[in-house]
């Protein structure tokens, strides 16, 4: 199957004043795993609705390949889409869902018959191809959106928040699924959710949209290690935006001069895990939580602000005795300090 | 409901009875017209005091009667297969046009349910008038369609706001234009309201007498329309017989759509 990559050019979007989509532009490799990723109301819903061709741009263009599809119909863009609830037909069983598609494209009812069964073997609901939609679970429904979306073999496959409605142990199955799903099809996919780890763990680039922008697009360790705003540091994870006069080089060489980003996994109790070039940050023990698999440790530093320390539990030899109002330093890695652009807020 | 009272004797009597009564009040004027019209006499009398079948024949051997019946049967179904689609397509666009737009078409699509019958039929017959289809039945149809509506759009429009959108992006993304996408995922999920709506647009258009005193004519009156002029001019139990065989046909069709509905 041949996938084709898309172009987002300028796409902008505005309900009244309120501006949903503020000059987009973004490119689409063929056969990529693309997330969007942002909080509710970023714009990452509009803008797949806008692929889908259920919201027109007020301006700029999208391409499929070299096709403007801009002003194309839903029905003629070819494009697979997974909604967030599924959306399957009530009134037909699995199978019927699934060959849906191929009855609207005229296909001899044994072929689209065989095609559709194959289909369902590939998301492995053979078996259930007789039972009524209302009769499956979440993740058989889920699987039955995916086996119908793919079953056309369309060119680009859109997913808005699939997985939002799955618990947490079938999400991670899932994930896994629907990601060697697109390994197999090869299919240019651009996948939304507002789940950092499920960004982080599906996909081949990740652009971070908010208020209508995209932030960044970069591959996932990139966005999580080097974000590029202060909004991307703090919404990819816990991250630590500290000034430069309150953390000082291990070694006492002169340290740098931008804001820096730290994240609370990156900082250490023990200097001997953090390199000589690494940093350190003094302060006092406000609170201390233990949530399983590491301890939370929130530090007061100098002039007042907090910041977040997170121990895992397997090296969190002291944590447990020390005590709130503490004097302590914290130690990290050079290459987990990272300089961003923006003022402290 | 009257399981809210389960400990209360006398409560629970009351409501009963009170329930009954108003029961009583809504149906019994209907039922007195059944006896009236296997009467024997040639008055409108109540006991009657022999028993007949002979306003039946009446009414069955009247080239006039069932003339204006074939007109009312005809007109109903018209008006219901026009109403209904014009009433589902009115009812998604409102649907998806949403706020202050879909308020305001509404509240138009509405009013002939409001305004009162005999303005709506004046008015009617001053545009049909303009037209020359003063007398004609597309003249009455035109008029019951524009009843019917409103009657569709309020049965269609709950439905439809209980209707998951995305299924129809769904169908429109797997390649369906929307004539597709409505025939093939709306209307069938929609059978029961649709049907709903067409029998009440059919009993709209059957029911409807002042509009066709106004522009029905000759052999397009339509027999609400004949069974006032008969009244006005002759006093006899056929009007009688119409009348019970009216109750009987629509309580049959109710009941029909409603044990289909449960099985």
């Amino acid at each position: 199957m041949k996938s084709l990559p898309i172009t987002i050019d300028s796409v902008r979007k505005a309900y009244g004043s309120y501006v949903a989509l503020d000059d987009v532009s973004l490119d689409i490799r063929a056969g990529e795993f693309l997330t969007l990723l942002g909080p509710s109301g970023s714009g990452k819903t509009t803008l797949l609705m806008a692929l889908a061709g259920f919201v027109r741009p007020d301006a700029g263009k999208l391409l499929m390949g070299d096709r403007n599809i801009t002003r194309l119909a839903p029905n003629k863009r070819e494009i697979g889409i997974v909604f967030q609830n599924y959306a399957l037909f009530p009134h037909m069983n699995v199978l019927a869902n699934v060959e849906y598609p191929l009855a609207l494209r005229r296909i001899p009812k044994a072929e689209a018959r065989q095609r559709a069964l194959d289909t369902l073997a590939r998301v492995k609901l053979e078996d259930l191809s007789e039972r009524s939609v209302a009769a499956l679970s979440g993740g058989q429904r889920q699987r039955v959106a995916l086996a119908r979306a793919i079953v056309f073999e369309p060119r680009v496959m859109l997913m808005d928040e699939p997985l939002s409605a799955l618990d947490k142990n079938l999400r991670e199955t899932m994930q896994y699924e629907i990601r060697r799903l697109h390994d197999d099809l090869g299919i240019t996919t651009i996948y939304v959710t507002h789940d950092q780890r499920e960004a982080l763990t599906m996909s081949d680039r990740i652009a971070v949209m908010n208020s209508g922008r995209i932030q960044q697009i970069d591959a996932p360790q990139r966005i999580y290690d080097r974000p590029s705003t202060r909004f991307v540091a703090e919404f990819m994870g816990e991250a630590n935006i500290v000034a430069p006069g309150l953390v000082r080089r291990i070694d006492g060489a002169e340290g740098q001069r931008e804001i820096l980003m730290i994240r609370a996994e990156s900082l250490h109790l023990d200097a001997s895990l953090v390199g000589r070039d690494g940093v350190a940050l003094d302060g006092t023990l406000r609170a201390k939580a233990f949530r399983g698999d590491n301890w939370l440790l929130t530090l007061a530093l100098h002039g007042g602000q907090e910041i977040l320390v997170c121990i895992p539990a397997a090296l969190a030899g002291g944590c447990a005795e020390l005590a709130t109002g503490q004097w302590v330093t914290v130690y990290a890695p050079a290459g987990k300090v990272h300089a961003i652009s923006g003022a402290m807020a | 409901m009257l399981e809210a009272y389960p400990d209360n004797r006398l409560a629970r009597v009351l409501l009963w009875g009170f329930s009954a009564l108003v029961m009583a009040f809504l149906i019994l004027p209907t039922l007195v017209v059944v006896p009236l019209s296997f009467s024997a006499s040639d008055l409108l009398e109540f006991p009657p005091r022999a028993y007949s079948l002979r306003w039946y024949e009446n009414f069955f051997g009247s080239a006039t009667w069932m003339a204006a019946l074939r007109t009312s049967l005809i007109l109903g179904t018209l008006t219901a297969a026009v109403a209904v689609p014009l009433a589902l397509l009115s009812c998604i666009s409102m649907n998806r046009l949403g706020g202050k737009a879909a308020a305001t078409i509404q509240g138009v699509l509405l009013t002939p349910s409001i305004v009162p019958g005999i303005l709506l039929a004046i008015g009617l017959f001053f545009v049909l008038a303009a037209q020359g289809l003063v007398g004609t039945l597309f003249g009455v149809l035109v008029g019951h369609v524009v009843l019917a509506i409103p009657v569709a759009c309020i049965v269609l429009l709950p439905a439809l706001a209980r209707f998951d959108w995305n299924q129809v992006q769904a169908a429109r993304s797997l390649g369906a234009n929307w004539a597709r996408a409505i025939g093939g995922i709306i209307v069938p999920q929609l059978q029961i309201s649709l049907l709903s709506a067409t029998l009440m647009a059919f009993l709209t258009s059957l029911d409807e007498s002042v509009i066709s005193i106004f522009v029905a004519s000759g052999r397009n009156s339509t027999l609400p329309k004949l069974m006032f002029l008969s009244l006005r001019d002759q006093i006899d139990p056929t009007i009688a017989a119409i009348s019970t065989l009216w109750t009987a046909i629509v309580v049959a069709v109710i009941l029909i759509v409603t044990l289909r509905q449960k099985s």
